[in-house]
């Protein structure tokens, strides 16, 4: 069927169970919300416009305190409110899942399609050290995988998830055929429904004594170690014999699959690596190929975000370049296969190195 | 021959007593705080209602965000004023609860400002405790939105000056007029007398949550000795003499619907 992205990825929470869902109009996700005002009280399930994203995003904190399966989405400028309560359920161990239908910034930007939003997602939304699994989806299809992927992340390690879509994957329809799925619930242990027969539970994130609280950053590290040796996720296409690499997510990485093709008419051998999980990032994976590769190409919506991480992978190993595009601008094929003639003329063979 | 009786109390009479919901610990509130007589007030009448196993309360940002190491029930602790967009979230995923939050003035009529005035608008099924003592007690005494004309505060050190700093919010009025808004009250704690009637404005909105009814709010006006530069006994005298006069005391409206008529839930 013929789905667009902001509605698929409603669907797919409706159908993963969600039972919550809070939000604030914003462009270009606000079919999303459209959908839940719709679907959620049709279910008997909770529905709620918020008076703002701050507002929402507490909701969230409140209802999934309670043991709720819950939605939160936005876009760039409403995340950036939203900063706030995503450092107290990371730091209080509250899982929800939150959308990111990225727009051009800085400020008001645009409301064009965006990366730009990268630092944001993976580097930490709001104050303190944690770190929120980030899962990025480039097909309306996989968005909606991904959408169930996230409530099952978040409820097994106890953290906000976020999906990190941008303006095309929100408003683009294509067709799908959507697979729903409905993780387990499993019984938290740890939510609020008041102290019946049990001693008092506190949802918290305060620890006054730098003690408590250096032990229970501790634990939130041992976690966090925990998602990135079991949880990276990434997609490679026509690596085998790939001479140079793009390394390109979400709406980037549709771009790049065109210009793979056309570079290859051309003669020229390139592949895909397609990071699905920002955060963690695939670091190991993409830095065990990496000796054997002329050159990398990271493509981004974006003046240069997740550039630094391929760097940070590569540890100089190969020659990384980068093409981006910024305000709502998305790069065409033809500027990444010119980029990847650039990346070619300007390196040598990987065993010449 | 006369008779004289004694009238020894039975051991059995039982005439004050720790609330069960008040746990046995030592607060770590300064001398003279009022927090410690309001979060009696709670707790007595969370025992009296009956309503512990069912209570998941909300805790804010401020010398109360301790409120859940003092009363044994279920407690989410909000951001700074976020405490009514928290507990409306578990108002909803919760139905059955009964959900309270426990806020001071800096939280509510400050930086919660919109979160308190949209949970009215929207009637929310909660209760809100709403302690002013008209400063940021925890940050060391600044000024709050609530306190008065020429108080004298760490950040107000020439007192509040209307021109720079404006006045005193009656932000509870405010709420009053929201249709949402089912209760609203101003208690305080200056006399045994006036905790008495704090008690029946907390009760009744409690029981205005339990009758379906929308939000309930009782501000309480109480003290802050050391951030006001008072001894305990002063500032009990402040309260009653001088605070009034910018807060009356009160029902401020009553659209509840009877809890009799509903019953209980």
């Amino acid at each position: 069927m013929l789905m667009k992205g902001n509605e698929a990825m409603a669907e797919a929470a409706i159908q993963a169970g969600c039972d919550a869902y809070f939000g604030y109009p914003i462009t270009p996700q606000a079919e999303l919300l459209e959908w839940m005002a719709r679907r959620m009280p049709e279910l008997g399930r909770v529905f709620v416009q918020a008076e703002s994203e701050l507002g929402a995003i507490n909701m969230a904190l409140g209802a999934a305190a309670t043991g709720a399966r819950v939605l939160v989405s936005s876009s760039s400028p409403g995340i950036s409110l939203m900063a706030e309560g995503m450092s107290y359920l990371a730091g209080s161990e509250v899982p929800i899942v939150l959308i990111n239908v990225m727009r051009g910034g800085p400020g008001l930007g645009s409301i064009g399609a965006s990366q730009s939003d990268y630092f944001q997602a993976t580097k930490g939304h709001g104050h303190g050290d944690y770190r929120v699994p980030v899962l990025a989806p480039s097909s309306i299809a996989e968005a909606v995988a991904l959408t169930a992927d996230a409530f099952e992340l978040a409820e097994r390690y106890r953290t906000p998830v976020m999906i990190l879509a941008d303006g095309v994957m929100g408003q683009a329809m294509e067709p799908v055929v959507p697979v729903y799925r409905m993780p387990a619930r499993t019984n938290a242990g740890w939510e609020l429904a008041g102290a019946a027969d049990r001693a008092p539970r506190v949802v918290r994130s305060l620890h006054l004594r730098p003690e408590d609280l250096e032990a229970h950053n501790r634990r939130l590290q041992a976690k966090f170690a925990s998602i990135t040796e079991r949880e990276t996720r990434w997609a490679g296409e026509d690596l085998e014999d790939a001479e140079i690499v793009i390394v390109a997510y979400g709406t980037a990485a549709r771009v790049a699959r065109t210009a793979i093709e056309r570079a290859r008419e051309q003669g020229l051998r390139a592949g895909l690596f397609r990071p699905i999980s920002l955060w963690p990032f695939p670091s190991s994976a993409l830095a065990t190929i990496a000796p054997d590769l002329r050159a990398i190409v990271v493509v981004e919506m974006s003046a240069g975000q997740m550039v630094e991480d391929v760097r940070l992978a590569v540890e100089g190993r190969t020659p990384v370049f980068f093409h981006g595009r910024t305000g709502g601008m998305v790069p065409t094929p033809g500027e990444v296969v010119d980029a990847l003639n650039r990346a070619w003329a300007l390196t040598a063979p990987a065993e010449g190195r | 021959m006369i008779r004289v009786q004694t009238l020894a109390p039975s051991p059995r009479r039982v005439i004050y007593r720790r609330p069960d919901l008040l746990t046995d610990t030592s607060t770590h509130y300064c001398p003279g705080c009022g927090h410690g007589i309001i979060h009696r007030l709670v707790a007595e009448l969370l025992d009296e209602m009956q309503l512990g196993p069912t209570t998941i309360g909300v805790a804010s940002v401020g010398c109360s965000v301790f409120a859940y190491d003092y009363l044994a029930v279920d407690f989410v602790e909000a951001p700074h004023g976020r405490a009514p967009a928290v507990a409306t979230g578990v108002r909803r995923a919760r139905p059955d609860a009964f959900v309270f939050t426990y806020q001071g003035d800096g939280d509510l009529a400050a930086i919660g400002t919109a979160e308190i005035v949209h949970a009215g608008a929207r009637g929310e099924r909660i209760s809100v405790i709403f302690v002013n003592n008209g400063i940021y007690g925890m940050t060391g005494g600044q000024m709050a939105p609530t306190s008065l004309l020429g108080q004298r505060t760490t950040s107000s050190p020439g007192g509040r000056e209307a021109l720079t700093a404006g006045y005193p919010i009656p932000i509870t009025e405010m709420l009053a007029l929201l249709p949402g808004v089912s209760y609203a009250a101003r208690g305080s704690i200056a006399d045994p007398q006036l905790i008495g009637r704090t008690k029946a404005m907390v009760r009744r909105a409690f029981e205005t949550q339990l009758s379906g009814s929308g939000l309930s709010i009782v501000e309480i006006l109480s003290t802050c000795p050391v951030g006001w530069g008072m001894t305990p006994s002063e500032s009990m005298e402040h309260l009653a003499r001088d605070v009034v006069q910018t807060y009356p005391l009160g029902v401020i409206v009553d659209r509840a619907k009877s809890p009799s008529a509903q019953g209980k839930g």
